[in-house]
C-alpha cells in the first residue's frame, strides 16, 4: 500500500472529556498496533470507533479498562490515557479498581453459567455485598436500564444461558450496569445479533447515554451513524479522523474516511 | 429385447482381497483383546467368588471382610481333614485338652483382609487429597498465572516426563526421601506422599486442560467487572473445570489403589497385630505402616509356596481389590456426572 495514513491533527479539546489519550503508541511485542493516537472522549456522550478489522480500535478500546493487561506481551510505548485527569497506567493505578468504573461489553455475550439474578449481582458479590434487599433492587434496576426486566422478571433464577443471543448481551450490559461504572466500552456489541435483537441493543445505547459514556468498537456503518454522537475513524493503527458522527457521515474531512464510509475500501 | 447383462457385478481383484484382509486381522485382533481381558475377569471373578461369596446365609463370607489374616492350620482329627485359622486352632486344642497336634500351616490362608481394604483406602483418600491439592494448584499457578516462557516450558516438559517414570523409581524416591530423610520411617504419610507424586503429573496435566477448556470470556467478563484474578478463578474458571479434572483424576485413583511398588518401602507391611485406629495417640495415626490389598496379593502369591489354601487367598483378595477400585471410579463418575449437570455452558 504506497498511501501511508498520516496522523490526523487533534481534534478540538472537548468540554467534559472522559477519557484523554494523549499520543499514545501501543505494542504487542514488536507490532506496533496503535500510532500517537491523541483523542478526547465526551463525557455522557456515545463514541463510535471504526474502521477495517486490524485498525486497532478495539486495542484502543481495551487500553481503557486495562483489559490489554491480560495479554503478555503487550506494552505502552509512549503517551498517556488518562480518565478524569488521573493516568491509569499510573503507579498508583489499581487496575481492579480502574474496571469498577469502566464497565466492559464484549464482541461475544458471555454470560456466566449462573442464574439471571447471580449473573446481573455478580459484581456486587465480589465486592462482597450480600444485602439481598439491596441486590434485589439492583437486579431491577439494572434489568430494567437493560431493558430486559419485562422479559426475565419471571425467570431471574433460571440460567442466563437460557436466553436468546439478544437477551443475553443484554444481560451482559445490566451486569456491567449494575456495578455503576461511569464509562462502558462496549466492543461490536451487537456483531452476532439479528437485526431486530441489534436495534433492540441499540435502542438501550441511546437511553443509556444518560447515565453513562459510552464508547463503542463498530464494524457497522449504519450503526454509528444511528447511535453514536462522535464517530472516530482508525486505519492502520492510526486515528483518521474523529468529529460529530454526522459530520463524519456527511462531509467527512479526509478522503479515506470518505473511501471507507462509502464502501470503496475496508 | 435383450437382457442386459449386471453392470455391479461382484468382481474379485486385489483390491477387494486386500479389504477383506485388513478387515479380518482388525477384527480377530480386537476379539483376541476382548478374549483376553474376558479369560482375566472370569477367572478372578469366578475363583474369587468362591472365596468372597458363600452358598448359605449370609451368602458373603463375612469373616473375609472382617478378620485379620491369619495363618491356616490343616489337620487330620479322628479321621475328617479340619482347617482352622490361627485362634481356632488354638482354641480348639484347649476344647480337646491335648497339648499338640500334627498340622501343616499355611501363613496368611485364612482368616480376612479387613486391614488391607481399610489401608488401601486409607493410602487412596490421603494420597489423592494430597495430588488433587498440589496438582490443581500448580496447575492453576501454570495455565492462569504464569507467563509463557522458557523455564516454564521446561517445567511443563519435566512434569510430562515425570508420567513416564516407572513406579518404582517413585518408590525408591520416597523411601529416600520420606522414610529415610524426614524419618517419617515406612509409614501412611510416606506412602500418601509418594503415591501423591506419582500421580501428579496426570493430575497437573489434565487440569491444565480442564482449565483451557473453560472459555476465555468467562474470565474477561469477570475481570471487566473488576474482580480480581482469584476471584475469578474461585468463581468463574475453577468450578467449571472440576468435572474435566475429576474425570482424569478417575485414572489416579485407579493407578494409586493398584501399585504395590511405591508403597513397597514406603507405606506397607506383610502384617500387622493393629487396625489402623488403634493409636495411642492421633498424631501416630500417620506415622503407623498400614497393609494394603496390591502388597497383600503380592505376599501371598510370592512368598508361600502355591497351593489350594493360598489360591483361595489370593483370588478372593484379587476380586475384593477390583471391586473396590470400581466402586470408587463409580463414585467419582457419579460425582463428575452430578457436577456436570449443575455446570453447564
Amino acid at each position: 500500500m504506497d498511501e501511508i495514513p498520516k496522523t490526523a491533527a487533534p481534534p478540538e479539546p472537548v468540554a467534559h472529556a472522559a477519557i484523554e489519550v494523549d499520543h499514545l503508541d501501543f505494542f504487542y511485542g514488536d507490532h506496533q498496533a496503535l500510532y500517537d493516537i491523541h483523542l478526547q472522549i465526551p463525557a455522557h456522550k456515545v463514541t463510535a470507533f471504526i474502521g477495517p478489522s486490524g485498525c486497532g480500535k478495539s486495542t484502543l478500546l481495551r487500553c481503557f479498562n486495562r483489559m490489554n493487561d491480560l495479554v503478555p506481551v503487550a506494552r505502552i510505548g509512549h503517551g498517556q490515557v488518562r480518565i478524569h485527569g488521573t493516568d491509569i497506567y499510573g503507579p498508583k493505578v489499581d487496575p481492579i479498581e480502574l474496571r469498577k468504573r469502566v464497565g466492559m461489553v464484549f464482541q461475544k455475550s458471555n454470560p456466566f453459567p449462573k442464574s439471571i439474578y447471580e449473573n446481573v449481582i455478580y459484581g456486587l458479590r465480589i465486592q462482597g455485598r450480600t444485602n439481598r434487599n439491596e441486590l434485589d433492587e439492583v437486579v431491577e434496576r439494572s434489568l430494567r436500564q437493560a431493558a430486559l426486566w419485562d422479559e426475565v422478571k419471571d425467570r431471574l433464577h433460571e440460567s442466563g444461558l437460557g436466553l436468546s443471543g439478544g437477551q443475553q448481551q443484554r444481560l451482559c450490559i445490566a451486569r456491567a450496569i449494575a456495578v455503576e461504572p461511569e464509562i462502558i466500552l462496549m466492543d461490536e456489541p451487537c456483531s452476532a445479533l439479528d437485526p431486530i435483537a441489534t436495534s433492540k441493543v441499540e435502542e438501550l445505547i441511546f437511553d443509556l447515554k444518560k447515565l453513562y459514556t459510552i464508547v463503542i468498537v463498530t464494524h457497522n456503518m449504519q450503526q454509528a451513524g444511528r447511535c453514536s454522537d462522535v464517530t472516530a475513524f482508525f486505519y492502520l493503527g492510526k486515528l483518521i479522523e474523529m468529529d460529530r458522527t454526522e459530520k463524519i457521515f456527511t462531509n467527512p474531512g479526509e478522503k479515506q474516511t470518505e473511501d471507507y464510509i462509502t464502501g470503496r475500501f475496508g | 429385447m435383450q437382457t442386459q447383462a449386471n453392470l455391479f457385478q461382484h468382481r474379485p481383484s486385489a483390491q477387494w482381497l486386500l479389504e477383506t484382509a485388513v478387515a479380518g486381522i482388525i477384527r480377530s485382533a480386537t476379539y483376541l483383546v476382548l478374549i483376553a481381558a474376558a479369560c482375566i475377569f472370569l477367572t478372578i471373578g469366578i475363583k474369587g467368588a468362591q472365596t468372597v461369596f458363600t452358598s448359605h446365609w449370609p451368602f458373603v463370607n463375612v469373616p473375609f471382610f472382617t478378620e485379620k489374616p491369619s495363618t491356616l492350620y490343616v489337620f487330620e482329627w479322628q479321621g475328617q481333614k479340619r482347617e482352622m485359622s490361627d485362634d481356632a486352632f488354638r482354641a480348639f486344642k484347649a476344647a480337646q485338652k491335648v497339648e499338640e497336634i500334627p498340622a501343616e500351616t499355611y501363613a496368611h490362608s485364612a482368616g480376612g483382609i479387613l486391614p488391607c481394604i481399610v489401608g488401601t483406602v486409607l493410602l487412596v483418600l490421603g494420597s489423592m487429597t494430597i495430588a488433587l491439592f498440589l496438582g490443581i494448584s500448580s496447575a492453576i499457578y501454570l495455565s492462569e498465572y504464569s507467563r509463557d516462557w522458557w523455564l516454564l516450558r521446561l517445567i511443563r516438559l519435566a512434569i510430562m516426563n515425570l508420567a513416564g517414570v516407572p513406579s518404582i523409581v517413585f518408590g525408591l524416591f520416597g523411601f529416600a526421601l520420606f522414610v529415610g530423610y524426614f524419618k517419617w520411617n515406612v509409614s501412611l504419610l510416606a506412602g500418601w506422599f509418594t503415591l501423591a507424586f506419582m500421580v501428579l503429573p496426570v493430575v497437573i496435566t489434565s487440569a491444565e486442560e480442564a482449565l483451557k477448556a473453560v472459555p476465555q470470556g468467562f474470565r474477561e467478563g469477570s475481570l471487566a467487572l473488576g474482580a480480581t484474578k482469584w476471584q475469578t478463578i474461585r468463581t468463574n474458571v475453577l468450578p467449571y473445570a472440576i468435572p474435566g479434572i475429576l474425570t482424569s483424576s478417575i485414572l489416579g485413583i485407579a493407578r494409586v489403589a493398584g501399585e504395590t511398588a511405591p508403597i513397597l518401602f514406603t507405606a506397607a507391611y506383610v502384617v500387622l497385630d493393629k487396625y489402623p485406629w488403634q493409636v495411642a495417640k492421633w498424631t501416630d495415626f500417620f506415622f503407623q505402616p498400614v497393609q494394603a490389598l496390591p502388597y497383600h496379593i503380592y505376599v501371598v502369591s510370592s512368598k508361600i509356596p502355591q497351593n489350594e489354601y493360598t489360591e483361595r487367598m489370593q483370588y478372593g483378595t484379587a476380586f475384593v481389590f477390583l471391586a473396590l477400585v470400581l466402586l470408587i471410579s463409580l463414585g467419582s463418575v457419579l460425582l463428575r456426572l452430578r457436577l456436570r449437570e449443575k455446570l453447564k455452558w
